[in-house]
């Protein structure tokens, strides 16, 4: 897949006239091919027909056509993204320009050690995250994961713990090569005289559609911080109460 | 089931609905013997609490008998009478410990609209809108009941539905106001509605300590009810002012403690109370705190202004000057039901209070959408409305 992917780039690079400098190439392989197709849909349809929307799409396509095929784009110059570059970055796969960071606590009226032990077998996990379908622990440091991507797709991938101290901390990180690079921690700190627990995340993460697909995820409500939010919220309820407070099957004179 | 539900301002209906069933291990499924219709059950019927969606079944006064419990109910058994506070609380999270349990964390599943309005969300409620918690309410033949190991208390035997059912909301809620009015042996209070709230009030300022205790209202029976079952002086607020009044029984003091039962859809003659009516008809107001405003300019210096009376979102013309320069104390906020329910319930055993004495009309379900437009309106004498679901009227 990797390997038709780099063809299919390669190609691009040759059919682009004129010299193409690596070092301006800023956007990546899937989202360059994304482009070409999008932008000759666009492009042709512009020309073939008449009307105020082809007279946008035409341009609009030649734009994403030509952005694809070098691998350029001049927008994402002016926010200074690049979604092409590759490794460098020494916590984890994740690129610091192309990642969404996330940061939210919440307090947990439970003792340390019973929410790190919930939280460090992550096979718990999707029972308090709703975008978690599943991970499996392969042993002790690695764990496979399956989650629900943006419009009802699914993305897998692998991950390792890195750095652990019991009842204090988990980093984790994906493995090398992963659709949607990540890394993150989870802090746990008594907070003393009965104030329970603080459960502290820190999540870094690359979309599975490059920055887009992060103001997509956001428009459809799937924006991370909030649902980062949500799973810790879960997480206490989970801890405190037991269970999720619900209202999903409860009588109301809307069903048919 | 057969249950009332909501579909608009003005619109609520006898539909029949599939029976509710356990969704969580802690839940608890009661057949409904003895509902009501409260107060605040009217600013949903005038359409004024946001997020209520068309077939939310509504009522969160009621009592009944539990006919299935969840795998971790351990303290109930099908076939228990129990009655049932309107506040759902998880009993374990911070604020549920400090016998905050309006303010539990964990049971409002909608805890994010409520953090949008207002910074934190409160505990889930039955039959009140989604933003707290969006649970079907107990104005049916059943009612699915979360957190039922915390919740319901058994009702002795020997006790009428009538003389609990108020241990769901209203009688708690008057406890709470008063307690929440600070008052110290021979204060004098003065209670604004004389509403079934204000009319627990009441009793439960006397059981305080009060020295006095002034009612005001513009409804003729209410003033009556709080006179006579009460106890207390009066005020026609239709015939007289208020704040004068209060000044010259006071000794020119003023009360020195004042509370609020009457809440966000408050009514009045002053040119305020009008302007409040056009703002509020314009969506450009959410509150009137038409009665709000009074208490705090009757309230004597360095008193304590307790507010039982429901209030959702802004209000206008707030005359926090007032309130700072005489350097008031406020509480407020929905009743920490789970603290009342037993203390109140010994106190009604022992026979010091018998709650029942608010009811003025017994109904069938089918008759409730009648009923909240006479409550709503102030007909007929209604001060409070009890239904009896599995009853049918003639």
């Amino acid at each position: 897949m990797a390997e038709n992917t780099q063809s299919l780039v390669a190609m691009f690079d040759k059919i682009w006239p004129g010299e193409s400098n690596p070092d301006e190439v800023n956007v990546g392989d899937y989202e360059r091919i994304g482009s070409v197709v999008t932008g000759a849909v666009f492009f042709t349809y512009g020309l073939a027909r008449k009307g105020l929307l082809a007279k946008i799409l035409a341009p609009v396509g030649g734009y994403l056509l030509q952005r694809g095929l070098r691998g350029t784009c001049a927008i994402y110059q002016a926010f200074q993204i690049n979604t092409a570059r590759q490794g460098g970055n020494a916590k984890a796969t994740v690129h610091a320009n192309r990642a969404i960071k996330v940061k939210r606590a919440v307090t947990i009226n439970k003792p340390v050690s019973e929410l790190y032990s919930f939280w460090r077998n992550f096979e718990n996990l999707p029972s308090i995250m709703d975008h978690l379908e599943a991970v499996t622990v392969k042993d002790k440091d690695h764990s496979h994961w399956v989650a629900k991507g943006p419009a009802g797709t699914k993305v897998e991938w692998d991950a390792e713990i890195f750095r652990e101290k019991e009842n204090e901390v988990i980093a984790w990180k994906s493995v090398e090569g992963s659709s949607v690079p990540n890394a993150g921690t989870v802090q746990f700190t008594d907070l003393g005289q009965e104030r329970g627990t603080e459960v502290l995340v820190e999540l870094d993460y690359e979309p599975p559609a490059g920055v887009i697909g992060a103001a997509f995820a956001k428009l459809f409500g799937e924006e991370p911080n909030i649902q980062v939010q949500e799973d810790l919220r879960h997480f206490k309820q989970k801890m405190e109460a037991g269970e999720l407070p619900t209202t999903t099957g409860q009588p109301s004179a809307r069903e048919s | 089931m057969r249950a009332l539900c909501w579909f608009g301002k003005e619109d609520v209906r006898v539909e029949a609905v599939p029976d509710p069933q356990i969704l969580n291990p802690r839940d608890a499924i009661v057949k409904i013997t003895t509902t009501a219709i409260c107060g605040s059950d009217l600013h949903l019927y005038d359409g004024v609490i946001p997020t209520m969606e068309k077939g939310d079944i509504l009522g969160h006064e009621f009592m009944g008998e539990i006919v299935e419990v969840g795998k971790e109910v351990h303290n109930l058994k099908v076939g228990d009478r129990v009655v049932v506070p309107f506040t759902i609380a998880c009993g374990n999270c911070f604020f549920c410990k400090k016998g905050l349990w309006a303010s539990c964390d964990n049971s409002n599943p909608n805890a994010w609209m409520l953090e949008k309005l207002y910074g934190y969300s409160g505990s889930g409620l039955f039959g009140y809108s989604h933003m707290m918690g969006g649970y079907a309410g107990g104005q049916a033949e059943f009612a699915r009941v979360p957190f039922a190991d915390i919740g319901p208390v058994k009702v002795p035997d020997g006790l009428a539905d009538e003389q609990v059912l108020f241990l769901s909301d209203i009688f708690p809620t008057g406890y709470q106001a008063a307690e929440n009015a600070n008052i110290a042996a021979g204060d004098t209070v003065a209670i604004w509605g004389c509403g079934p709230v204000g009319q627990f009030a009441i009793q439960s300022a006397w059981m305080l300590g009060a020295g006095r205790v002034i009612a005001i209202d513009r409804v003729p029976e209410r003033l009556e009810l709080a006179a006579t079952k009460g106890k207390a002086e009066i005020i026609n607020s239709d015939t007289e002012n208020v704040v004068e009044k209060l000044r010259s029984m006071t000794g020119g003091r003023g009360p020195d403690s004042c509370i609020d039962c009457v809440g966000m859809e408050s009514t009045g003659h002053t040119p305020d109370a009008l302007y409040d009516k056009v703002k509020m008809a314009m969506k450009l107001e959410t509150d009137r705190p038409t009665a709000l405003r009074e208490v705090i300019t009757a309230c004597r210096k360095g008193g304590t202004v307790s507010i039982p009376g429901v209030y959702g979102g802004l209000l206008d013309k707030f005359p926090m000057g007032a309130a700072f320069g005489k350097g008031l104390i406020f509480k407020m906020g929905q009743t920490n039901m789970h603290n009342y329910l037993k203390p109140l319930m010994d106190r009604i055993e022992k026979g010091e209070i018998d709650p029942s004495f608010v009811i003025t009309h017994r109904l069938g379900l089918e008759d409730a959408p009648a009923a909240y437009k006479t409550f709503r309106d102030k007909q007929d004498g209604c001060i409070k409305v009890v239904l009896k679901p599995h009853e049918v009227t003639a």
